[in-house]
C-alpha cells in the first residue's frame, strides 16, 4: 500500500506516533520492517530531560493514561543517534518540542540539518508544564511557533495537535497559514487522573496523564473531521487506532496517513502489519480504494 | 487482584532480612507467575520500579530488594503491614523447556533472585539435573545461601566463601568436565547477573555450541513494551525480554555495549551502571 506524502514515497500509510518506542535507530527500522511507513522518534528537545518520576504510564484496560514527560538526551548531545540514523534505508520523521518559540527555532534548525524527512513540532504534550500544549490550545501562538520554525528549515512540517483545544480546526488553519506542510492529531486528550483509593494518592508521579487508545478513538475521529473542513493540506489522523476498521474510519474523516501507539501494547510490533492487511481486505471486499474513501464522511448522504 | 492494569494495592505480609544489603517482602496473594518474569513496585510518594519475583508459592509471593538507592532502600525499611502497589507480572520469563536432562544455572550477585524460583519450578516437575553456580563479590552478597542443596558450587571474587574466582571460570571447567567423560553437554545454560557476566556466559556457550538464556536489566517505565525506555539495540527488553535465548542476543547490537539513561541517551554500560547505582 505504497503512499505518497509530501512528495516522499512511504511503503505504507501507517505512522508510529512520537513517543511510542522511537528511542533508537534500531527499534525506529525494527518498526518500519513490521509494516510502518514512517516511524517518529521520540520527541527531542532543547536540553536534556529525565521526564518524570514513575510510575509513568498505566494501562487501563480500554487504552493508558500516561505522564512520562518529554525524556531526552537534549539535541545537541544525539551525535550517535544521527551518525547512525545517517545510513538508514527508512523514512524517520522528528518530533521537536521546545519551551518558547526561540528554543522551537533552535531545536528545529538543529534537527533539520541531521537530515529527518519531516520534523513534527509536538505543540501538544499535556506532560509538562512549560513545553507543549501551551501553545497548541492558542491560534496566535501556534501561528507564531509554526512560522518561526518554517523560516529556519527546508524539511517539510508537520504541526501535532492537542484535543485539548477549544477549536482544534480553528488551530489547524493557523498552522497552516503560517506555512505547515501537514497535520497530525490528535496527542494524548485530557489531561485526566487516576486514583488508587487504598493510598489516597494519584498513582501518575505527576499526578496527571495524557489519555490514550481506544477509549479517546471517538475524540480523534471528530478532530480530525473537523480539520479536514478547514484545511486543505493532507493530515495524519491518530488516536486509539487499533484496527484497519478504526484507519478506514479516520480516513473517511479525512486523515491522509493514520498513526497508531498504544496499540502496540495491545496487538504488539507487527500490528503495523496486522492494520495494513485488514485495510486493504476491507477495501478488496468494498471494492474501493484508499483516495476513494479518504474524507468520504463529508459527502452528502442523497 | 494483581493484574498488568493499575497498581493493586497489597500488604506486606512478612520481611526477611537476608543481610545488610538484602532483604525480601512477601505478600500473600496469588500471582499467575512464570520464573524471570517480573512485576512494577509502587510505593506511593517515593518512585516505581520493576523486580523479578524470587520467592513464589500458589498464594505467597516474594520480592527480593537490593538497598542500593532511594527506592530500595525504602523498600527494605517497610515491614509487616505497609502497602506496595503491584502491576504485573509482566516479560517473557525463562523458557524451561520440555525435554532437558541436564541445564547449568549461572547466576552472580542478585542475579539469583530470578534464577531461584526457576530452579524450585525445575525442582518441583520431573526436571533435568540442576548444576548451580553461583558467584558474588563476597561471602555477604551471596543471596540465599542455604536455599539449595545439592550440585551447587560457590565462588566469591574475594575468596570469602567457596572457589576463589568467577562463575565463569566455573562454567567453563565444568563444560570441559563434562567433554572428557565423554558425557552430553548442558541442554541449556540459564545465567543472570551483571551484564558483563552474561556476555561472558553467553560467549563461553557459543563457543562449546551450547545455547543460553539470560536476563537483562534496564531503566524501564511502562513494563509493557510501549515507551521504549528499556530497547537494547532493536530489543524491547521489557516485552521482548527480560529474558533473551542465544539467537536474539546474536544480533542484540547493544548486549553487553550500552543502556539508556532516564534522558534516553545511550551511555556505555559502566556510566550507565554507575548512574544505576546513585
Amino acid at each position: 500500500m505504497q503512499t505518497t506524502f509530501l512528495g516522499k514515497t512511504l511503503h505504507t500509510p501507517l505512522v508510529l506516533a512520537s513517543g511510542v518506542l522511537g528511542n533508537n535507530k534500531a527499534i525506529l527500522e525494527r518498526v518500519w520492517e513490521n509494516g510502518c511507513g514512517l516511524p517518529t522518534m521520540k520527541s527531542i528537545g532543547p536540553a536534556p530531560r529525565e521526564g518524570h518520576k514513575n510510575p509513568t504510564v498505566i494501562d487501563l484496560g480500554n487504552g493508558m493514561i500516561n505522564a512520562v514527560g518529554l525524556p531526552s538526551p537534549g539535541y545537541l548531545n544525539m551525535e550517535d543517534e544521527w551518525q547512525e540514523l545517517s545510513g538508514r534505508a527508512f523514512p524517520v520523521n522528528a518530533s521537536i518540542y521546545g519551551g518558547s518559540v526561540d528554543e522551537f527555532v533552535r531545536v528545529a534548525g538543529f534537527v533539520a540539518a541531521q537530515g529527518p524527512d519531516f520534523i513534527e513540532l509536538n505543540i501538544s504534550c499535556p506532560n509538562s508544564d512549560k513545553h507543549g500544549m501551551l501553545f497548541g490550545v492558542n491560534a496566535q501562538s501556534s501561528h507564531d511557533v509554526v512560522a518561526a520554525v518554517k523560516k529556519v528549515i527546508d524539511v517539510p512540517l508537520i504541526a501535532k495537535l492537542t484535543p485539548a483545544a477549544p477549536d482544534i480546526a480553528g488551530i489547524a488553519k493557523a498552522c497552516e497559514d503560517a506555512g505547515a506542510d501537514a497535520i497530525c492529531a490528535i496527542n494524548t486528550a485530557g489531561p485526566g487522573m487516576i486514583i488508587d483509593i487504598e493510598s489516597r494518592c494519584p498513582v501518575l508521579a505527576f499526578k496527571t496523564g495524557g489519555l490514550s487508545g481506544p477509549m479517546i478513538k471517538p475524540i480523534a475521529v471528530r478532530c480530525v473531521y473537523d480539520i479536514f473542513r478547514s484545511v486543505s493540506i493532507p493530515i495524519i489522523g491518530l488516536g486509539g487506532i487499533s484496527t484497519g476498521k478504526d484507519a478506514i474510519e479516520i480516513i473517511m474523516a479525512g486523515a491522509t496517513l493514520v498513526g497508531i501507539g498504544t496499540a502496540v501494547r495491545y496487538r504488539g510490533i507487527n500490528v503495523f502489519d496486522k492494520v495494513n492487511k485488514e485495510i486493504n481486505d476491507w477495501l478488496t471486499a468494498h471494492d474501493t480504494t484508499m483516495e476513494e474513501i479518504r474524507g468520504a464522511a463529508h459527502r452528502e448522504v442523497l | 487482584m494483581i493484574t498488568q492494569l493499575m497498581p493493586a494495592m497489597v500488604e506486606v505480609a512478612d520481611k526477611e532480612v537476608h543481610s545488610p544489603e538484602f532483604a525480601t517482602l512477601y505478600v500473600n496473594q496469588a500471582i499467575d507467575f512464570k520464573p524471570g518474569q517480573f512485576v512494577m513496585v509502587w510505593i506511593p510518594g517515593v518512585d516505581e520500579k520493576p523486580y523479578t519475583i524470587s520467592h513464589h508459592n500458589p498464594d505467597r509471593f516474594g520480592i527480593t530488594v537490593e538497598a542500593k538507592g532511594v527506592f530500595s532502600k525504602k523498600a527494605v525499611s517497610l515491614g509487616p503491614g505497609d502497602k506496595i502497589g503491584i502491576r504485573g507480572p509482566f516479560g517473557n520469563g525463562f523458557n524451561m523447556g520440555s525435554d532437558h536432562k541436564q541445564v547449568a544455572v549461572v547466576a552472580g550477585g542478585c542475579g539469583m533472585a530470578p534464577l531461584a524460583p526457576l530452579v524450585e519450578a525445575f525442582q518441583a516437575g520431573n526436571g533435568p539435573d540442576i548444576l548451580l553456580i553461583q558467584g558474588a563479590r563476597s561471602k555477604s552478597f551471596l543471596l540465599y545461601p542455604d536455599r539449595f542443596t545439592g550440585n551447587v558450587e560457590i565462588c566469591t571474587d574475594d575468596g570469602s566463601k567457596g572457589y576463589k574466582g568467577f562463575v565463569t571460570d566455573i562454567l567453563v571447567k565444568k563444560i570441559k568436565a563434562l567433554s572428557a567423560a565423554g558425557s552430553p553437554d548442558f541442554d541449556m545454560v540459564y545465567a543472570c547477573g551483571p551484564e558483563i557476566m552474561m556476555a561472558k556466559v553467553f560467549d563461553i556457550c557459543e563457543a562449546h555450541g551450547i545455547p543460553c538464556q539470560v536476563s537483562l536489566e534496564r531503566y524501564m517505565r511502562c513494563g509493557f513494551g510501549v515507551c521504549g525506555a528499556c530497547v537494547c539495540g532493536h530489543a524491547v527488553v521489557c516485552m521482548d525480554g527480560p529474558v533473551f535465548g542465544s539467537k536474539a542476543l546474536r544480533t542484540m547490537a547493544d548486549f553487553n555495549t550500552r543502556a539508556l539513561l532516564k534522558t534516553g541517551k545511550p551511555v556505555p554500560l559502566d556510566e550507565y551502571a554507575s548512574w544505576r547505582c546513585q
